[in-house]
């Protein structure tokens, strides 16, 4: 980060950022083996890692657990309403490319209530990073199913268990016109979950994580099955992927080379049932973001507001008789 | 007033030259001089009524003659043809001086059908007596029922005493073009110019600037039916009229509301609009669309009206102060952003261009009802700025003052159109541009040391606003609860210190307000209150009331939250007080209706709860702007009331 390094020094601003400095005076009040921890903390890695100076930092959310992350960070934080963080997240970034914006949601609020946006983020895939924490149950509201929970899942609202066949986030995202980057991660994985999520800071465009994050209160034991054998876990590697350590390889041997590319293999690993794909499904750097799109040819000035507004009343401009109207031949 | 508008005035005025239209086989009869005139022009849709009016208007305009025009508007995109419900066209109000409102009847109306011209007269829109100009060509239409149809209207027009001349239009297109559906209304357009002596020169630049895109071969077919158009009226209509009109001295503009509200857009240095598309407020977007993108800024379609809302939301905080524009149950989706943006205090420009209501209500109508939506919607105690504008110039500089308003206040300001200003065309001062008017360059200094995110000032409630970017400004915002850190805090205490100084600011806005001045006298027997797109109107009932001896006199709202200090002592001075608007109130000649259980229009419920003062209302919900008359007529009944 030379640019920011000579500004920084410049300004007197510290250059050098620790850990330490992403993480805001207020401790995170998560429930204990909450798996939003983990996320929290390879957020806090990779923005020291990319020396990312806190003040160009926004962490944008709607409503949940996962949505109180942006509290915990020593960055601009926006804490929205429900389902809400894409569109805020938007209109941060439309005319503010220097900032790097990340959005947390949980399932119910980027799948259920702010599906509508969610959908269309993929499509204007602007320039954000976008961490979909799902633990498949709506936790801060007490254990009502989500639009992820697994069908027969008891809850709240569905004491009976779940009536319906989950939605699938991963699937969904890939089928939205100018998707550019999806990838699956797991809190119990942090290695892998870093990486991934340093992979998807560093794609233009929208790149989408979903998190798959335990609740240990109301879904207690639910990603047990995948945590304790390592074998269902499949871990997507390419030579312009992931990179796995030497330890990871040695653990989760069920192991796929992927171009990210590949839409098809894609669409096929999203919708696995019995193994658990972990890594990038896919990554297109050359969708256009609408970030770009819509920047504009020409800064706004003064003297260019006055120039435009000037040719639009002369298109509607009355003249005294004594001036003479502007020729309308051309 | 239009009730005298046929009246000669004084003769002295000199009268146009002579046989001006070209090609004229009799000499020019010497025109009549009237103040003002209506007139309507109705076709089935895709005829060009409206394009035959506009530019009629512009010409007028252009003549120095005061105009307003509105649309006359179906409900449906492509109607059937020939039907009652598929009227479309224009109306235009043209006079001697400043016209402010859409008028009373219109004196003169050309229909391209009987069928159009039948919802006009059912409507009531018509002046006893008044002249219309008929397309005869469905006389000899070989389908019998409708020559039937035809003969039918006709002598029902005759019979209401109206003067009805039918015109072969189509009949005398065809010797200059193969489709006298492309250019019939043109052929109009000429006779309109002859009818009222409009210049001929001036009519023909009028024409060639609202082709200029097109084909040169298509500006001189249009030309030519022009022309053809104003010897066919020279030679066969006794119809000829003047409006003197003092020459412009200033150079003015012509546009409707909602283009002048979207160039209050860009000329206020905002840099983003969010929108979704709603009538009748997409129009203002439409304009915008076409001309944001060339001050380096952007109108957002989004995917929907929350989003719109929430889309300028991030702008605003940002640092790139956003508006999002839509109508009624656009306002309604927003709500709960408008909330967050209130508990998190940025700055927020909204402009709802009301239509009628509830729920999707009357789309293309006017109506002027969101107004308790807009002062209390929102759930909680979500303190707003509302203000209405009240003319066409107007849209254009309550925009800028919104800007500035929300990002000194750190508040939502709502501005409140309406359908009837949206469409409506007037000409006003040209605006001769200010760089004050455009928003400061974001802040990306560092904030000192220790400074709060909501550090309130005991005075005005008004916090310093931190915009990502400036170093030491780090703080997470949120729309729950929170101290003067951000942090969210649910004890009492803080939350009412959030709720002080969030109401506080409209409390200091409302110290820097200053009441319009009453309209007529100071005091009287009558006052009528009005807001937001009524003004025109009810100021010239109140001129019309005053010429007749009556003590009658008016006051117009431009701030409903918070309002303008003085309204009670103004009120007090009166021996009345009734609301004019154009929303529902239980009429007291329902049998059901009493003081206990009447529901009051809405201006007049705040004005009596405020100040428990007895204000009465008078006010409409059929759709159409209130006219001088109607206000006049309630104005006189309340005037007799015991």
């Amino acid at each position: 980060m030379t640019a920011t390094m000579s500004q920084c020094l410049m300004n007197m601003v510290q250059t050098d950022y620790g850990i330490g400095d992403y993480q805001s005076a207020i401790a995170p009040r998560w429930c204990s083996g909450c798996g939003d921890t983990a996320i929290l903390t390879a957020m806090q890695k990779l923005c020291r890692d990319e020396q990312l100076a806190p003040e160009k930092t926004v962490c944008v959310s709607g409503i949940g657990c996962a949505s109180r992350l942006p509290h915990y960070m020593n960055a601009y934080g926006f804490h929205g309403i429900h389902g809400r963080a894409l569109p805020i997240a938007e209109g941060i970034k439309i005319r503010r490319p220097d900032l790097n914006v990340f959005v947390t949601t949980g399932d119910g609020d980027c799948c259920s209530i702010g599906a509508a946006h969610w959908l269309h983020a993929i499509r204007y895939n602007m320039n954000m990073t976008v961490l979909l924490h799902d633990n498949n149950v709506y936790g801060l509201t007490k254990k009502q199913a989500s639009p992820t929970s697994p069908k027969g899942l008891k809850s709240n609202t569905t004491p009976y268990g779940a009536a319906l066949n989950p939605l699938n986030p991963l699937t969904v995202t890939l089928g939205v016109a100018n998707v550019s980057f999806v990838a699956q991660a797991v809190d119990w994985i942090p290695d892998l979950l870093y990486d991934i999520l340093q992979k998807a800071y560093h794609h233009k465009g929208f790149s989408f994580i979903r998190i798959l994050q335990r609740c240990p209160n109301f879904m207690d034991h639910h990603f047990d099955e995948a945590v304790r054998d390592p074998l269902k876990t499949r871990i997507l590697t390419h030579a312009d992927g992931l990179r796995l350590k030497p330890e990871i390889s040695r653990i989760y041997k069920n192991q796929e080379t992927h171009d990210p590319i590949n839409m098809e293999r894609a669409l096929a690993l999203a919708a696995m049932q019995e193994e658990l794909p972990v890594g990038i499904l896919y990554n297109n750097p050359s969708v256009p973001c609408y970030d770009e799109l819509r920047a504009g040819e020409r800064p706004s000035t003064p003297g260019l507001v006055e120039t435009v507004l000037n040719e639009e009343f002369d298109k509607v401009g009355i003249w005294p008789q004594s001036q003479p109207t502007p020729q309308a031949g051309e | 007033m239009t009730s005298d508008s046929s009246q000669p005035i004084a003769q002295d005025t000199p009268l146009p030259a002579a046989g001006s239209a070209t090609g004229a086989k009799t000499a020019m009869r010497p025109a009549e001089v009237i103040h003002e005139h209506i007139i309507e022009i109705v076709s089935d849709s895709g005829e060009g009524a409206q394009r035959c009016g506009q530019s009629l208007a512009s010409i007028a305009a252009r003549s120095g003659m005061g105009i307003w025009t509105v649309e006359i508007i179906p409900a449906e995109i492509q109607p059937p043809p020939r039907s009652v419900a598929g009227a479309s066209g224009n109306r235009v109000r043209m006079a001697a001086h400043k016209v402010t409102n859409v008028g009373d009847q219109a004196d003169l109306v050309i229909a391209f059908n009987e069928q159009v011209l039948l919802s006009r007269l059912r409507a009531g829109e018509i002046k006893q007596g008044a002249t219309i100009l008929l397309e005869d060509m469905w006389k000899r239409d070989a389908h019998q029922p409708i020559a039937d149809a035809y003969a039918d209207v006709c002598a029902e027009i005759r019979a209401g005493g109206y003067r009805l001349i039918e015109v072969p239009m189509e009949a005398e297109c065809q010797k200059y073009v193969p489709d006298p559906r492309k250019g019939k209304n043109m052929f109009v357009l000429g006779m309109l110019c002859s009818i009222y002596s409009l210049d001929e020169e001036l009519a023909a630049s009028q024409v060639k600037l609202t082709f200029i895109k097109k084909d040169r071969k298509i500006i001189d077919a249009n030309l030519e039916l022009m022309a053809a158009g104003r010897v066919w009226a020279n030679d066969n209509l006794d119809m000829h009229y003047r409006i003197p009109a003092p020459p412009v001295e200033k150079p003015q503009v012509v546009t409707n509301g909602n283009a002048a509200l979207a160039l209050g857009v860009v000329a206020s240095g905002m840099e983003v609009c969010a929108m979704y598309p709603i009538t009748p407020a997409t129009s203002a977007s439409h304009y915008l669309s076409s001309i944001f993108e060339k001050v380096g800024c952007v109108v957002h379609q989004a995917e929907d009206e929350i989003s719109a809302a929430t889309f300028a939301i991030g702008a605003s905080y940002a640092g790139k102060c956003a508006v999002t524009i839509t109508s009624g149950p656009g306002l309604s989706l927003k709500q709960e952003a408008i909330g967050l943006a209130v508990m998190a205090e940025i700055p927020l420009v909204l402009i709802d261009v009301q239509r009628g209501g509830p729920s999707t209500g009357l789309p293309t109508k006017v109506e002027q009802s969101d107004l308790m939506a807009a002062i209390f919607g929102s759930h909680g105690d979500a303190p707003k700025v509302v203000m209405a504008v009240d003319s066409i110039e107007d849209c254009f500089y309550s925009v800028i003052t919104a800007r500035k308003i929300a990002e000194t206040f750190n508040m939502v300001v709502m501005i409140l159109s309406d359908a009837a200003l949206s469409t409506a065309q007037q000409p006003f001062d040209r605006p001769v541009f200010s760089a004050d008017w455009l928003a400061p360059p974001v802040n990306q200094s560092a904030v000192p040391p220790d400074a709060k995110p909501y550090d309130w000032d005991e005075r005005t409630g008004i916090a310093t606003r931190f915009i990502p970017g400036q170093p030491n400004g780090m703080h997470c915002l949120t729309g729950l609860a929170h101290d003067r850190n951000s942090r969210v805090a649910y004890d009492p205490k803080t939350n009412e210190e959030g709720l002080i100084n969030r109401t506080r600011k409209l409390a200091a806005l409302q110290k820097t307000l200053r009441l319009a001045p009453v309209f007529g006298d100071e005091e009287g027997d009558l006052l009528l209150i009005g807001w937001g797109s009524t003004r025109g109107a009810i100021e010239e009932a109140v001129t019309a009331l005053r010429q007749e001896g009556h003590k009658v006199s008016s006051l117009h709202l431009k701030y409903l939250q918070p309002m303008a200090s003085g309204i009670d002592e103004v009120m007090g001075r009166f021996k009345k007080v009734m609301t004019i608007e154009n929303n529902w109130n239980d009429p007291l000649s329902d049998p059901l209706i009493n003081s206990d259980n009447r529901r009051y229009s809405q201006l007049a419920l705040l004005l009596r709860s405020r100040w428990l003062v007895d204000v009465d209302c008078w006010g409409k919900s059929h759709g159409q702007p209130l006219k001088p008359a109607q206000i006049k007529a309630a104005a006189l009944a309340k005037l007799e009331q015991a």
